[in-house]
């Protein structure tokens, strides 16, 4: 797939990763020596659905190998604002994006780029898990390969090891002939977060990803979380606070579609800079 | 009478005696609607089962005024064959009409248009398919001259296509949002996103609402008549006319004998008993899907 596109045009020099054009493959999950991950940049960007204005000039970085948490009341855009990063939000009718996504300097909105491209190096996790009803375990981890047309002689390794990264393999191992549906909603969601890391992103979108699961679960997935950040520049959308606070390198809150405030979680949750967002995290409206 | 009758006062006797009213009505209205159903299938049974035979099915009419009228081996392969042909024309189409509708059409004022348009399709008469096939196909001389069985299988296939096109339409609807959204976000194009998940999905609904067009199909007369005609023997060319149940029982029927009302009866028979097996094995299917 020559069409990955974090190796083409490339115009600023990564600080470790020198994988040429057409070798992209080369980045495995499992790779050594960490934090080659890419960072983010958005600049003013607006999403419309149709006549509404769903997110309104939101500026905003992400640092590479850190877990940034957007919260803010429902209805505040930041679902809306996820979806634009991997370009989702375009695939509803009507809908569409303004202004630039960069990831590591190549604008995701960019001409000549294709969006199944960009989401081949962003990743999606979302609200509820959707592994896919007529594929096995080891299938729905091996979808995204498929999907995008790279089998490769290497299919049961890469699945073995997305099982790992997503710390389910050894609940799994012994029955990856099984529906993926048979499993319990929070192996489900690992599932589906061993299915995102498969196909080798560079960043993991997290739409309130525990939202539909057990405290325990929870925990299993926060964890994780924390282990994937080596790898993968991660973004999750939480309504949780407490969530935000435990997982979070970086905290984001927004608010009727703006960007409210964005800082390093401790900050944001006990001495914020804007009053609105002191509101919030204290718990006075939202 | 104590307090608590006060606060939770009993059913009163109206209302008790029109709930039994209302009951009893619409018990009676479902008896009334079996009625016909049991002795439809009381005469075919009556009338039907002592025509079959071995030979019932294993020759073909005679046409002989008097002696051995024969049985219904070329009708029965006929329909087979018609029917056959024609699932093999509506179901792909039908199939692709409710992809466009459901994965790209969408909302737009085409697929509005289109929707339309199937759904006036589903209610024209099915002799209209057949003198529509007769005229511009019979008539007109298409590729084969005068009946065929393949212009029965046109008319059809015409008859199904809305019907096919109507419950796959129905069936895609129901497969989640989330499922085309989680392959989307994996990077797949959106013609690898309905072949891998979407059809996957839907298949068990898909092939349950064509077996009912199918067996809506097999029944089928009036497309029939003027299309692929009637003929004694039994005939695996598709451009020649070609016998079918229904026609056979459209024929034998009319005639002043006996043994030929009894073929009917017994073509009758077999042709429902067909069927309800296809109806039989959709609904098996349709119980093992994953979508309900």
């Amino acid at each position: 797939m020559s069409t990955d596109m974090t190796t083409p045009d490339k115009t600023t020099p990564s600080t470790s990763d020198s994988a040429p054009a057409g070798a992209p493959m080369a980045r495995m999950p499992g790779r050594p020596g960490a934090a080659t991950a890419k960072a983010m940049a958005l600049r003013d960007v607006h999403a419309f659905y149709g006549d509404t204005h769903a997110v309104r000039g939101v500026s905003l970085d992400y640092a590479a190998n850190r877990v940034t948490a957007m919260i803010g009341p429902s209805g505040c855009g930041k679902s809306t604002l996820l979806r634009c990063i991997n370009r989702m939000h375009e695939e509803i009718p009507g809908a569409y994006t303004k202004g630039t996504i960069e990831l590591d300097g190549i604008d995701l909105y960019g001409k000549a780029v294709d969006t199944t491209a960009v989401r081949r190096v962003i990743g999606m996790v979302f609200q509820k898990p959707n592994p896919f009803p007529t594929m096995s375990i080891f299938d729905n981890v091996a979808a995204g390969l498929r999907l995008t047309g790279r089998k490769g002689s290497d299919l049961k390794e890469r699945v073995e090891r997305s099982l790992h990264g997503a710390g389910l393999w050894d609940e799994v191992k012994d029955r990856l002939g099984k529906p993926g549906v048979s499993l319990s909603g929070g192996q489900q969601q690992r599932l589906c977060i061993a299915r995102a890391i498969a196909v080798e992103p560079e960043v993991i979108l997290m739409d309130e990803p525990c939202s539909a699961l057990d405290p325990i679960a929870t925990l299993k997935v926060e964890e994780l979380i924390a282990d994937l950040k080596e790898r993968y520049t991660i973004v999750i959308v939480t309504h949780n606070m407490q969530q935000a606070a435990r997982v979070a390198d970086t905290t984001a809150f927004m608010l009727n579609g703006e960007m409210v405030e964005h800082g390093a979680t401790s900050v944001i949750f006990t001495n914020p800079t804007d009053p609105r967002t002191e509101q919030y995290v204290t718990g006075k409206f939202g | 009478m104590s307090a608590t009758i006060g606060v939770l006062p009993p059913v009163s006797a109206r209302r008790r005696r029109t709930d039994r009213v209302a009951r009893a009505l619409l018990g009676l209205a479902t008896v009334v609607a079996l009625v016909p159903l049991v002795l439809v299938v009381y005469y075919l049974l009556k009338r039907g089962l002592g025509a079959i035979s071995w030979h019932f099915f294993s020759t073909d009419p005679t046409g002989a005024f008097i002696g051995d009228p024969g049985g219904i081996k070329s009708a029965l392969l006929g329909t087979v064959e018609i029917v056959g042909l024609a699932t093999l024309i509506a179901v792909p189409i039908g199939i692709g009409v409710a992809l466009y509708l459901v994965e790209y059409g969408r909302d737009g004022r085409f697929a509005a248009t289109v929707r339309y348009f199937v759904d006036v399709m589903t209610g024209v008469p099915s002799i209209v398919f057949g003198l529509f096939v007769y005229i511009t196909l019979v008539i007109g001389g298409f590729v084969t001259d005068g009946y065929a069985a393949w212009k029965g299988a046109v008319a059809l296939a015409l008859l199904m296509l809305p019907v096919v096109t109507r419950s796959a339409e129905v069936v895609l609807q129901l497969v989640p949002d989330a499922l085309r959204e989680a392959a989307l976000a994996l990077g797949a194009p959106r013609w690898r996103v309905v072949t891998r998940v979407v059809l996957p999905t839907a298949a068990p609904g898909l092939v349950t609402g064509s077996l009912l067009a199918v067996a809506r199909a097999a029944g089928e007369t009036a497309p029939l008549l003027f299309t692929s005609a009637i003929v004694l023997g039994t005939n695996f060319s598709l451009g020649q006319r070609t016998n079918s149940m229904p026609i056979q029982i459209f024929n034998d029927v009319g005639q002043a004998q006996d043994r030929l009302v009894e073929r009917a009866w017994g073509t009758a028979l077999t042709l429902v008993a067909m069927i309800l097996l296809l109806n039989l094995v959709a609904r098996l299917i349709a119980r093992r899907s994953r979508l309900s």
